[in-house]
């Protein structure tokens, strides 16, 4: 068995970067420290897929014996109920403590007095962890990289909030510890403790403003994700009680073979994946995380976070096939996918829209975890990989264009292209990764679709099939508004973003493209190996047929454009005044109004808010998801206690 | 196809007319005239029209808005006046606000005659139009064949 | 071998003919619905002279990109075209055309004339309207193909070869395409984006911009559009029987004189009620018959 010390080095350098980043108060050399210690990070990723592809590819599992770090794991979860519980009290939210304070106590009553556990690996290395690894690794680390740049700008004109940036740095490294623990760990007792450290950094960063709807968010987030921590805990202990492991490959092997001790565990670790992956009723908390400061929206709220619940699900799948628990998750995925996608269209704070958009494509990576066939999980996984890195760079670029125009209102984008273009051109191509032809997230929607209609779930292709025509609406409406010229054109604007920022916007895009060109490259060297190990067996989704099709398409329409603009450039045309009825004023910006001034013209897009508005349709969705999980979750228990 | 007079279309503007041209340019549209047998179609968009017609006098309010127009249609175009009151002013000639026909803007090619200019006449005024318009477009074609394209652009 | 050659041959006649069979049948649109306005109309052949006059006149634009955004709207309409002849994935073939109808939103927008903004936006409710059913359509063609044990597939040249014709299957799902039909068309009720000649509103809303070459460009790429969405209506009749080809020939011009019926027949409506209608008809229709297929 091969020795990996990256993964040790992995889970606890981001920890300890982190903790000397809160130490170091010397701006120039925190910045320094954050950037060298994200290139690290990314290196030591580098590390661990260059020895895993070096290596037989096989799954590797590590440290069976591992006491010591049982008791320190231990000890930090007490450490972290005593945080929470300290503020908790401290902002009078008294009640939200106990869904720390049981769990905990549960969970440590199981280590130190329940049945011994059988002994069992507590990391387990394979495709899945790898990618996610990868995720996690490059684009968290890039997110560091901009979130220093970032600060910089955004207490420049936040002046109002009080500059802890220290304190900022160190949640971030910290949470990119937790992650890779999380996505390393076989044991549940592991995954439990890392599970609530990403609760509460984030918890902690929504809170970083400290303003009194920062506080507010910051606590719903917590105790939602708390209350999903609470179902993860009682999961866990009752399959320890019941089974004498606790080992997360072990429970999934017992769930795909259909053993009824599996389907408590599975389906309450399952609703614990659906709050962190803020599916409805749970969706309320990452829209209120908006209020944090950009990077980490970027960093928690798409692209890694959320992903921790779209990871347990995956790694369940195989136990969810096919049973109650899978056509719950489905079902409550399908269903925020359509409905987040609808209040989507209403809002106009592009950061809400992708928020809205992230929860909608969440719920679609949750419903294919839920059917559990090898192609909806082939459709998910990719769904996973374009997601995080299209959404981390429009979290990012809308969060450097908010430095410049100091306002995140998509109508105040109307003409971006012309102001700030680089900005602008970031946004289009994060914006077109989102839903349009050639990329990735269009093909995995097309597999996934596919992959439902095989399955026989009717809700599903319903859901899908009118929540991407929703989707493709807030989108082409936002780029519509980035290209338009007009009213605000005039304005010259200083780009405020730093070459840190730029660098990680850079680098995003250019990975969204390669990432879209090595499509066939990355569906055989992980994701269809990652689906004989889940389920024994891998479905080809896409014929080779299909991907040299898909090639073509792709080059054809990234050819298109690219000729057509050159030539469009060439061809000699007589410009024209737009039409206004024969008033407009000269520059196709204003018009003469009635009285012989010139008045300046002001086009808005629409949103539809009496219709599809968050006031509208929220809570109702909310109580209608509510209602099914409660029923479903009884019909599950009843099922198993009868 | 070389004959681009089978495809004119019409851009109808009101000057200060008192609505019975107006009527009798509508009633060209109807099933009893049928302009469209012709090819003409009363589009209401200068950049896709190639007639401009107008109806009443201009006065100071619609001037610059006639000017406009004219200059958004490409070329090559033609314009006709219908009615005496885009044609000289008509009745209203010696009223404060009007400044006469629509030829003190714009060069005016046909003139209508009329009050009101009866649908008969105004399609024989849109024949005689729709000749000038392939005579320009010939034109049109020679300059953009001994000019190059810039040629096309300024014309 | 043989395959492939008949396959290029399709497209071959696809990228050649379809503008004239589009422009034709446009001419024959325009003819019928005179009649049916007891008028004389214009000559059948008139699209054809409007599309060399547009060509005739002086190239104009409001923006130089908007020649680009519709190039790219024109190419990739193409495309999709293509792609259905040669007969791959047909869901793909919808993914291309959103993306072309994307770029010309794109155009329309990208002037900000007020006019042409409310177009395209009347256009992206128009393309909400729609979507869902040509996406069911799509998964209903792949249902059709599964029955009697086969593997189903998306492909148009599998479905084009099925022992029986889709629409055996498929009732509501041809159903709830006719209907979006009537919104992709351009026809009135459902015309609210921009409209075709007698009909007029918001100037020429989403075109406002278009003169000269570009709205030739534009008919041209319409055309080429509408033979690709009359081929997907053949495709519910066309079987591996050879005479299905005719029926399939005579059920879309039934289904484009039911278009022209509508047209002449039906007033605008607002936006809301065209979705309203789209998606419950959707809905119902082509919803039930999943429904009752998949349960089959």
């Amino acid at each position: 068995m091969p020795e990996m010390p990256v993964i040790p080095f992995l889970i606890c350098f981001p920890i300890v970067a982190g903790l000397l980043m809160f130490c170091i108060r010397d701006r120039k050399l925190a910045n320094a420290i954050s950037c060298i210690s994200a290139i690290v990070i990314m290196a030591g990723v580098g590390v661990l897929v260059a020895q895993w592809l070096m290596g037989d590819r096989e799954p590797i599992d590590l440290y069976v014996d591992t006491e010591l770090v049982d008791h320190i794991i231990l000890g930090a979860e007490i450490f972290l109920m005593g945080l929470v519980t300290f503020l908790c009290f401290k902002y009078k939210r008294y009640w939200i403590s106990l869904l720390s304070i049981g769990p905990t106590l549960l969970v440590a009553y199981a280590e130190l007095f329940g049945p011994k556990v059988e002994e069992a690996a507590h990391i387990h290395v394979d495709h899945m962890a790898i990618l996610m690894c990868l995720i996690v690794g490059v684009i968290g680390g890039l997110i560091a990289i901009y979130a220093g740049g970032y600060l910089i700008g955004y207490h420049e004109h936040h002046k109002e909030v009080e500059d802890r940036r220290h304190y900022f740095m160190m949640l971030l490294f910290i949470f990119l510890g937790a992650m890779f623990g999380f996505v390393l760990s076989d044991s549940l007792m592991w995954i439990e403790l890392f599970w609530e450290m990403t609760s509460i950094c984030s918890f902690m960063l929504i809170g970083y403003t400290r303003t009194e709807e920062a506080i507010r968010n910051s606590f719903r987030a917590l105790w939602m994700n708390l209350l999903g921590g609470t179902g993860l805990a009682i999961g866990i202990v009752y399959f320890v009680y019941q089974q004498e492991s606790a080992s997360l490959s072990n429970l999934v092997a017992l769930g795909a073979i259909g053993q009824t001790v599996a389907v408590l565990p599975v389906a309450l670790i399952a609703f614990a994946a659906l709050t962190k992956s803020a599916q409805m009723p749970f969706s309320t908390w990452l829209i209120g995380a908006m209020v944090a400061p950009t990077p980490s929206s970027a960093l928690l709220h798409s692209a890694t976070m959320v992903k921790a619940g779209i990871y347990v699900l995956f790694r369940l799948s195989p136990a969810m096939s096919g049973n109650l628990t899978g056509t719950m998750i489905a079902f409550i995925g399908g269903f925020t996918f359509l409905v987040a996608s609808f209040i989507a269209i209403a809002q106009s704070d592009g950061k809400k829209v992708l928020a809205y958009s992230t929860i909608s494509n969440l719920g679609l990576m949750v419903a294919c975890a839920g059917v559990g066939t090898p192609t909806t999980i082939w459709a998910g996984v990719f769904l996973m990989i374009f997601h995080a890195i299209s959404k981390s760079l429009l979290f990012q670029d809308v969060g450097a264009t908010e430095n410049a125009i100091h306002s995140r209102d998509i109508e105040d984008m109307h003409g971006l292209l012309f102001r700030l273009p680089k900005l602008a051109i970031f946004m289009f191509i994060g914006i077109a990764a989102m839903f349009l032809a050639p990329f990735g997230m269009l093909i995995s929607k097309w597999s996934a679709l596919r992959a439902c209609v095989d399955a026989k779930n009717i809700w599903l292709v319903v859901f899908i099939v009118f929540g991407s025509a929703t989707t493709s609406l807030y989108w082409t409406k936002w780029m519509g508004k980035i290209i338009s010229l007009s009213h605000k054109t005039g304005e010259k604007l200083k780009d405020m973003s730093t070459i840190r920022e730029n660098a990680s916007m850079g680098i995003h895009a250019v990975l969204m493209i390669v990432v879209c060109a090595l499509f066939p490259l990355v569906s055989n060297v992980f994701v269809g190996p990652m689906l004989v190990e889940t389920f024994g067996k891998e479905d080809q989704v896409l014929s080779t047929a299909v991907l040299v099709l898909l090639v073509a398409i792709i080059l054809f329409v990234f050819a298109v454009p690219a000729l057509s603009y050159v030539y469009g450039r060439s061809v000699k045309i007589n410009r024209k005044l737009s039409y206004m009825s024969g008033i407009n004023t000269g520059e196709d910006r204003e018009f003469t109004d009635s009285f012989g001034d010139s008045k300046q013209l002001w086009l808005s897009n629409m949103y539809l808010e009496d219709i599809v508005g968050q006031k509208k349709l929220l809570v109702p969705s909310q109580v209608f998801s509510l209602a099914v999980l409660l029923v479903m979750l009884s019909l599950i228990i009843g099922g198993v206690l009868s | 196809m070389a004959k681009v007079s089978r495809s004119p279309w019409l851009l109808h503007y009101d000057g200060s007319s008192c609505n019975g041209c107006d009527i009798e340019v509508l009633a060209c549209l109807t099933p009893v005239y049928d302009a469209e047998r012709l090819g003409i179609i009363n589009t209401g968009d200068p950049m896709q029209a190639d007639i401009f017609l107008i109806t009443g006098g201009i006065n100071t309010q619609n001037q610059a808005v006639v000017k406009q127009l004219y200059d958004q249609m490409p070329r090559p175009k033609v314009v006709v006046a219908v009615g005496v009151c885009a044609c000289t002013g008509g009745i209203f000639k010696e009223c404060y606000n009007i400044l006469g026909g629509a030829d003190t803007v714009i060069p005016v090619d046909i003139y209508v005659p009329g009050c009101a200019a009866r649908p008969q006449a105004i399609i024989d005024g849109i024949v005689k139009a729709v000749a000038l318009f392939q005579q320009r477009s010939e034109e049109h074609d020679r300059l953009v064949k001994e000019g190059g394209k810039g040629a096309a652009v300024n014309g | 071998m043989n395959d492939i050659v008949i396959r290029i041959i399709f497209v071959a006649a696809y990228l050649i003919l379809a503008p004239f069979i589009g422009g034709l049948l446009e001419g024959i649109d325009r003819k019928i619905s005179a009649r049916m306005q007891r008028r004389v109309g214009p000559p059948v052949l008139q699209p054809f002279y409007d599309v060399g006059k547009l060509f005739k006149k002086q190239v104009i634009a409001v923006n130089k990109s908007q020649i680009f955004l519709l190039m790219s709207y024109f190419f990739l309409t193409i495309l999709t075209g293509a792609m259905f002849f040669y007969g791959t994935d047909i869901l793909l073939c919808f993914f291309v055309l959103s993306t072309a109808a994307t770029f010309l939103y794109f155009a329309a927008v990208m002037t900000s004339s007020p006019y042409s903004t409310f177009g395209a936006s009347r256009e992206l409710l128009q393309m909400v309207s729609y979507e869902p059913a040509v996406l069911l359509a799509c998964v209903g063609f792949y249902l059709a193909t599964e029955v009697g044990g086969h593997v189903g597939s998306f492909k148009v040249s599998d479905i084009a070869q099925a022992d029986y014709s889709a629409i055996m299957y498929l009732p509501g799902f041809f159903i709830a395409f006719v209907f979006i039909l009537t919104i992709k068309m351009r026809k009135s009720p459902f015309d609210t984006a921009t409209s075709h000649h007698p009909h007029q509103e918001l100037v020429k809303g989403l075109t406002t911009e278009f003169g000269a070459r570009n709205l030739a460009i534009y008919t041209i790429t319409e055309w080429y559009e509408n033979v690709f969405l009359m081929g997907v209506v053949g495709l519910f009749i066309i079987n591996n029987n050879p005479i299905s080809i005719a029926v399939a020939v005579v059920v879309l011009l039934l289904v484009y004189f039911l278009e022209i019926l509508i047209d002449n027949t039906s007033a605008r409506v607002k936006w809301m009620t065209m979705l309203k209608g789209s998606w419950y008809v959707t809905i119902i229709a082509a919803g039930l018959n999943l429904v009752i297929l998949m349960l089959l």
